[in-house]
């Protein structure tokens, strides 16, 4: 019997529901961990992440629930990225959990290595969780992860995805979208930005490996991510978790509209809640007020181009077909 | 000296070293916002306050919260038109919070669990006359007691109640409640004598040694129009109508009743008259539906019960049965006028619901005291021309409800405290700046839950017409419980935990053991995520000082 709060509980209606981080009417057991007085704060504070840092957020409460469902016993794995830059400049470390720093491409076979050698002592309640950026994982890491999911290491294996490379200057990644202007996808041409047909989707790649569990989630869904964690530590064997990481530096907007963008991402169908394991979606998180995808695009600086005079309505269009066609694959209009 | 690690020159440190709060150019700030419908109360009730309180169970609290300002919320949860409500901010996500609803079940409660007032300051020794039972003076009443004061109610009828006894019918407002609630008052020390009408004031104040008087004489006489009437044809009252009603007759209208006039007095006396066997109760009013006086509340109900309305009409001749109408029509301004057009109806009787006038037998015997367009006039402190002679309620000019009353007799009684206690009397020192509620933009509405319209909680109509007894009922706990949180606290923290979540720097502080938070101003980058993301717009960013 677990108390880990899983879906948006069914209590009676309480002011907010069950929505915001907490809620003094709610049972502490049935608040997110987010809520909890006497959280981890895996990444504490003094760490020298952007003003409203969506990665900072999700690492966060990514390790706190890990922490959480892990009962402290929790080994974690860093790629080098925004994440490890901002976190532990020489000699000083904001983790608070045992954290290791190897390469930028070498997360998840580290990860394999700590889990191999618990596994030789005979550790199996020291569970192991690997982090990166999406240019540690969707580029330059990816043949490491692919092979520690091949190899069903038993590691969650975290990616932030704030669709580029953002501390060396906000370069594109594999995981940058359609259109979005970044150094090296500049926003000229008939076709500016990023473009079409490029990139991974790198939860549907994962997903594609049979392995147990493939979850996706953002930094506004707290109470999903929180689960999703949970969920994947019921779990061994390899996992991923991709969280939309919103970048107020390379995506050009405001530090406070962090929360507001990634929810925005996923009411518009542009970043789809889903989970899937050996193979299978098994659940998709519904849309819950609908907004057209414009909605998410017009705050952003990098999609600016799209939106002068006389715009690019028919490449806005064309970013409206992805949230449909991922709403039409997860069924994220249904009655939720 | 223990070795370090090898390649290690440097002691293994922490981020707290950092003090990233030096980023900032704008901090967080946690403000107490005014609610719309705390601004929006007549009687100054704190709205968001008692519900937060009701929220978690705690009635007792958010009761004691209500009589901080009004102490008849059994009273108030019926008859008001909860002014609150239509400024509800919850009203454009899906449907106000129904307050109301939340105050009657709360001044029920105490009723039923025996809840006394407070208890009042030492005795100051100074001595108010209260002149009328109503709402306007046992409010002032209540207060000037909480004060210290001795009050003294001279009531010239035989029971305390004013317009709440006498003119709100008992299907509006059950007597064992208005009996419950001014018997608690009673019991705690407010003295009302019945059956003591004042006419000579200044003869009354010395005999009693009263340090001041505070007038709510109410406005109880009944306007009269010219209208030319046959010998045998029937014109009443309205007030008459309600106030024989109230004291227990049941006059005969006849079958078909025509009431006179557009205000809740009208649709009063409609409903009464059904309730009196009358088949038809058809309203004549000279206006349009949108220039109605009467409560749009008190309007639908009255439809509901099967009265009728004849918009745009005025009555010009009563004769016996039946009575002559013309037809009206609206100049540019807006003032009604006659079309030549006219109509006869059937109507065994008329009521003309026309308006209240104030009494003057006595206001006219007080030196100073003035009357203009035949309601007194007060100053900014509420006092009469005459001093230490204080007024309010329906006999100055206002909006004429029990709420606005209540709101009267607070006010007032703040006055009088300060003319009985100079040396305490402490002058405002600045106007106050114009309060703006918070509006809806200030919210972040996105983390309250839908609240469907099929779980919202429906009052039941009782018998309509059947019987005097009340028409609305109340809530159960459970009912009363959802509604109560379904308020969405505008500008004022409800423990959400939102900002101690959102926060990247983790600067955002509980403060143990107690409501709130604090901001880490070592860490605090300034993002401003924690505003954005508070649901109740209860923290603002502003410049970083210096």
């Amino acid at each position: 019997m677990s108390a880990m709060p899983s879906r948006p509980v069914d209590v009676p209606f309480y002011q907010v529901g069950t929505r915001a981080v907490g809620n003094r009417l709610l049972d502490p057991a049935l608040r997110t961990e987010q809520a909890n007085p006497g959280r981890r704060n895996g990444l504490n504070s003094g760490h020298r992440a952007c003003q409203g840092c969506g990665e900072a957020l999700a690492a966060r409460y990514v390790l706190d629930a890990a922490n959480r469902a892990t009962g402290g016993r929790l080994v974690t794995v860093n790629a080098t990225g925004c994440l490890e830059v901002f976190s532990t400049p020489y000699p000083e470390s904001s983790w608070q959990v045992p954290w290791l720093h190897s390469l930028f491409a070498n997360a998840a076979s580290v990860a394999s290595g700590v889990a191999a050698a618990l596994a030789a002592q005979g550790r199996d309640d020291v569970r192991v969780l690997a982090q990166g950026g999406d240019g540690g994982t969707v580029d330059i890491g990816f043949a490491c992860l692919s092979g520690m999911f091949e190899r069903g290491d038993d590691v969650l294996y975290v990616c932030y995805d704030n669709g580029g490379y953002m501390n060396t200057g906000v370069q594109r990644s594999g995981s940058t979208p359609p259109a979005a202007r970044t150094a090296t996808s500049e926003a000229v041409g008939p076709e500016p930005g990023a473009l079409f047909g490029q990139g991974k989707d790198a939860a549907r790649i994962a997903v594609a490996h049979d392995i147990p569990y493939v979850a996706t989630a953002t930094v506004a869904e707290l109470r999903d991510l929180e689960a999703k964690v949970a969920r994947a530590m019921e779990i061994r064997g390899p996992r991923y978790l991709h969280v939309l990481v919103p970048c107020p530096l390379g995506w050009g907007t405001a530090p406070g509209e962090t929360v507001k963008l990634a929810r925005l991402a996923q009411r518009s169908g542009f970043f789809p809640l889903f989970e899937a394991e050996h193979g299978e979606v098994v659940s998709s998180t519904p849309i819950r007020g609908r907004v057209p995808v414009e909605e998410y695009l017009r705050p952003q600086k990098r999609y600016a181009h799209l939106f002068g005079e006389p715009g690019r309505p028919d490449v806005v269009a064309r970013l409206q077909a992805v949230a449909d066609r991922n709403i039409a694959r997860y069924d994220l209009l249904r009655e939720g | 000296m223990d070795r370090k690690p090898f390649a290690i020159t440097l002691d293994i440190a922490s981020s707290l070293a950092n003090h990233t709060g030096s980023w900032r150019s704008e901090r967080p700030v946690y403000v107490d916002g005014l609610p719309p419908c705390s601004n929006a109360c007549p009687a100054g009730e704190q709205v968001q306050q008692w519900l937060y309180a009701a929220e978690d169970g705690s009635y007792e609290t958010a009761w004691r919260r209500l009589v901080e300002v009004n102490p008849f919320p059994a009273v108030m949860g019926r008859v008001c038109y909860h002014p609150c409500e239509t400024a509800c901010n919850r009203g454009q996500l899906d449907t106000a919070v129904g307050i109301n609803s939340v105050e009657r079940f709360l001044g029920d409660e105490a009723i039923a669990r025996g809840w006394r007032l407070p208890d009042p300051e030492p005795p100051t020794g100074k001595r108010v006359l209260v002149v009328g039972s109503g709402p306007a003076g046992l409010s002032v009443a209540y207060h000037l007691w909480r004060r210290g004061h001795e009050v003294v109610v001279h009531e010239a009828s035989a029971r305390p109640g004013g317009m709440m006894r006498w003119g709100i019918p008992e299907f509006r407002l059950s007597r064992e409640v208005l009996d419950a609630e001014v018997d608690r008052l009673v019991a705690a020390g407010v003295r009302i004598e019945c059956d003591r009408p004042v006419t000579d004031l200044a003869g009354t104040m010395a005999a009693g040694r009263f340090d001041a008087a505070f007038l709510a004489v109410g406005a109880q006489i009944g306007k009269r129009a010219g209208i030319p009437a046959g010998q045998a044809a029937r014109v009443l009252d309205a007030l008459s109508v309600l106030f024989s009603v109230a004291g227990g007759e049941r006059p005969q209208l006849g079958r078909t009743v025509v009431v006179y006039g557009g205000g809740n007095t009208a649709m009063d006396a409609a409903r009464t008259a059904r309730r009196l066997g009358a088949e038809e109760a058809v309203v004549v009013y000279r206006r349009t539906r949108e220039r109605m006086p009467a409560n749009e509340i008190e309007l639908q109900e009255a439809l509901a019960e099967g009265v009728q309305v004849r918009w745009l009409s005025t009555i010009t001749q009563v004769d016996e049965g039946r009575l002559t109408v013309e037809r009206m029509e609206l100049d540019e301004q807006g003032v009604p006028r006659g079309t030549g057009v006219f109509e006869e109806l059937t109507g065994d009787c008329v009521v003309l619901a026309l308006g209240q006038d104030v009494d003057r037998t006595l206001l006219d015997t007080v030196p100073g005291l003035q009357v203009v367009d035949g309601v007194v006039q007060v100053d900014a402190s509420m006092m009469t021309g005459a001093p230490g002679v204080f007024a309010g309620g329906d006999a100055v000019p206002s909006a004429r409800s029990v709420t606005v009353s209540i709101g009267h007799g607070r006010e007032a009684a703040g006055h009088i405290h300060a003319w009985l206690e100079p040396s305490q009397r402490r002058e405002p020192a600045t106007e106050p700046a114009a309060a703006v509620p918070v509006s809806f933009e200030q919210l972040n509405p996105w983390y309250f839950s839908d609240a469907p319209h099929a779980v919202r909680p429906r009052l039941e109509k009782g018998r309509l017409t059947g019987d005097f007894g009340e028409t609305v009922l109340g809530l159960d706990e459970g009912t009363a419980l959802y509604e109560a949180r379904r308020c969405m606290s505008c500008g004022s923290c409800f423990d959400c935990d939102n900002c101690y979540g959102v926060c990247p720097d983790s600067a955002v502080l509980k403060i143990a053991g107690a409501h709130g938070y604090e901001i880490d101003l070592d860490y605090c980058k300034g993002c401003g995520l924690c505003a954005e993301e508070c649901p109740a717009g209860a923290i603002v960013m502003e410049p970083e000082p210096g």
